[in-house]
């Protein structure tokens, strides 16, 4: 009896230590990085904050209600005030609730660009991956040619193709660059296991095809694709900002977009350097937290470092 | 590895052809076209139809883009409508391409000779505050966006400095031979036309090399810290090289292969950081000539700018995969 009993504690042990995903092994040294937690408050305050904003912000954003302090011969723009916390900005505009409402804007582009550049990439690159042959030869050549053109030039020519810039078209340049990246890195951990042993026995037990790709080799190409997704969240709000700079941004300011709030007042860099400062240094913190979770998270899901 | 380049710059000519094709339909596809581009919105259609007809744009797309590639064979690419009206694209390109390249050279230069060293002390001080440091500070360096520093810089430091923060030299009497303005000083022996264009790229360069020195320090301090795990690394150590000869002989040189491979991918960054950076140092290179032709919609010299910016990023790493055999002589016998 004795034996049968520690025979299943052995093999619960077992079932325990094989049974911890890399998700979830990821998960238990990320709690323990204090880089990881750093990111991840930035993020969720920068979250919560876009979330709430439009209850949080003292005056509507969009009215120019300090219109009469603004004095564009002396280049005036209205000093901070009660109700005002940072004044207004060149259109007399409350400047904190811009900000504020920004922020949202902001996690609007960054979260549209990356779904929009994920989904494109998963589609690519799983066809590429999945099917090979001359399905994975169109597909390399069209994510190579993408690819020689340095990244953010092409973001500035897709930006240029359209007559009328929006929102969307920001969220829209940004993202396609990101589709070749997110393509290859599928293909190529999807390549990887073709060949594999638990893809070779999902086939031999006569498991479908369609099966075998989106049960077994999507799974487990997935965790670059998190790590790039959450680094592609930084980049696009960095990217958004370079393209208002160009002109090729959202002309509506109604609802501002930190990137295009700095973006917009170029020519007033030397005379009210706050009005760059405040967005730049948002877009600063948010890409940074981003970042420093995309690359902890890296190194949690790296099955090299599972102990 | 002379087929190796050949078939490397074969697709290069099939990357450019499909690139001029697509290109080229933006052009023709754009609401209202190269007329609307030409003539403005409130153009009378008489004088419309005359322009499409002289443009031969009442013909199919596909002998449209025949013509326009047996005019670019003979290196007419049209005339710039926005950047420098009047002026053919190709000569536009030229004249401001050794900016660029000067620009371009000294960014990728500092961000080396700043990125490397330190990438490798960090490494060595593995967790220590130096590389903590280094590390948040290289990540901070990715997050600012390229143009808000440019105009710190710009503004704070070319005063306190005393530094030039516009355009590529004064308006000084300098004779122009090669286009490269620190070359053309030291070529006619006029020194302080050399140093005088030199003073105008600090700042400029210090600003486009922030982006491509943060990715530089990373793969440094990573592909230093994978050597100094290896064992041949330790055998180095054990029979009793000295610091200096392990690291030159045995870290830096099997380090440097990511390392090369990332400053060939910069160039990507380099050439698009130019068009920001350019824009805010009212630097007269193809950089410049991008963000006006973005911002006019010069279509003819953007054409040829992309094309172009293609071409050299692209040899640009082919040239970088070729240095692999020169660095790693393992590579040389494959």
């Amino acid at each position: 009896m004795a034996l049968g009993v520690s025979k299943k504690e052995k093999i619960d042990g077992l079932a325990e230590s094989a049974g911890v995903s890399l998700a979830a092994s990821a998960w238990k040294r990320l709690r323990r990085s204090p880089v990881f937690l750093i990111g991840a408050t930035i993020i969720g305050i920068f979250v919560v904050l876009s979330l709430l904003s439009p209850w949080l912000a003292p005056q509507d954003p969009s009215v120019p209600m300090l219109i009469d302090q603004v004095v564009k011969a002396r280049n005036e723009i209205p000093p901070p005030q009660p109700g005002h916390l940072l004044g207004g900005d060149l259109q007399g505009r409350d400047f904190f609730s811009r900000l504020l409402v920004g922020s949202q804007q902001t996690l609007i582009v960054g979260v549209g660009a990356t779904i929009i550049g994920l989904a494109g990439g998963l589609i690519l690159g799983t066809l590429a991956g999945a099917l090979g042959g001359w399905v994975d030869s169109v597909v390399m050549r069209i994510v190579d040619v993408m690819l020689s053109l340095p990244s953010l030039l092409l973001a500035f020519s897709i930006a240029a193709m359209f007559a009328r810039p929006s929102q969307f078209t920001v969220i829209l340049a940004v993202s396609i660059v990101q589709i070749p990246v997110f393509a290859r890195l599928l293909r190529g951990s999807m390549l990887a296991q073709r060949h594999s042993d638990h893809v070779l026995a999902a086939t031999a037990l006569g498991v479908k095809k369609g099966a075998i790709v989106f049960r077994h080799m999507l799974p487990n190409s997935l965790s670059p694709v998190i790590v790039q997704s959450t680094l592609v969240l930084a980049t696009a709000i960095i990217e958004a900002a370079a393209l208002s700079f160009l002109g090729l941004g959202n002309p509506d300011d109604r609802l501002p977009e930190w990137g295009q709030m700095l973006g917009d007042v170029q020519n007033v860099f030397d005379t009210h350097p706050h009005l760059a400062a405040w967005p730049a240094v948002c877009i600063i913190v948010v890409a940074l937290g981003f970042t420093l979770m995309g690359e902890t998270l890296r190194e949690a899901l790296d099955p090299k470092n599972r102990r | 590895m002379l087929r190796y380049t050949i078939r490397r710059l074969v697709q290069l000519v099939g990357v450019v052809l499909v690139l001029s094709m697509l290109l080229f339909a933006w052009l023709r596809l754009l609401p209202g076209g190269p007329v609307s581009a030409l003539l403005g919105e409130r153009a009378t259609p008489e004088s419309r139809e005359a322009l499409t007809k002289q443009l031969g744009l009442d013909q199919p797309i596909f002998v449209q883009y025949f013509k326009f590639l047996g005019r670019a064979a003979t290196g007419d690419f049209g005339v710039s409508t926005g950047v420098q009206p009047g002026d053919s694209a190709l000569e536009i390109f030229l004249q401001r391409f050794p900016a660029t390249i000067e620009l371009s050279f000294f960014a990728i230069l500092i961000a080396i000779a700043v990125g490397v060293p330190l990438g490798y002390l960090a490494a060595k001080r593995r967790g220590g505050w130096f590389d903590n440091l280094s590390v948040i500070g290289s990540l901070i360096g990715v997050a600012v966006p390229v143009f808000f520093l440019a105009y710190l810089l710009k503004d704070v430091a070319s005063s306190a400095l005393g530094l030039p923060s516009q355009g590529r030299q004064d308006a000084i009497d300098a004779t122009r031979v090669t286009g490269f303005f620190t070359l053309d000083g030291l070529i006619t022996g006029e020194f302080d036309a050399t140093l005088n264009a030199l003073e105008h790229l600090i700042l400029p360069a210090i600003a486009l090399a922030t982006i491509p020195f943060a990715v530089i320090f990373r793969i440094t301090r990573a592909a230093v810290l994978d050597v100094l795990d290896e064992d041949f690394v330790r055998t180095a150590e054990s029979k009793g090289l000295t610091a200096p000869v392990i690291r030159r002989r045995h870290v830096l040189r099997n380090a440097m292969l990511p390392v090369v491979t990332t400053i060939g991918l910069q160039t990507g960054a380099l050439l698009s950081g130019a068009v920001l950076t350019e824009k805010v140092f009212s630097f007269a290179g193809v950089g410049q000539a991008l963000a006006i032709g973005f911002e006019r919609r010069d279509y003819p010299v953007l054409l040829l700018l992309i094309i172009m910016a293609t071409i050299v990023y692209v040899v640009v790493n082919l040239l970088v995969d070729l240095s692999y055999a020169l660095i790693d002589p393992r590579i040389r016998t494959r």
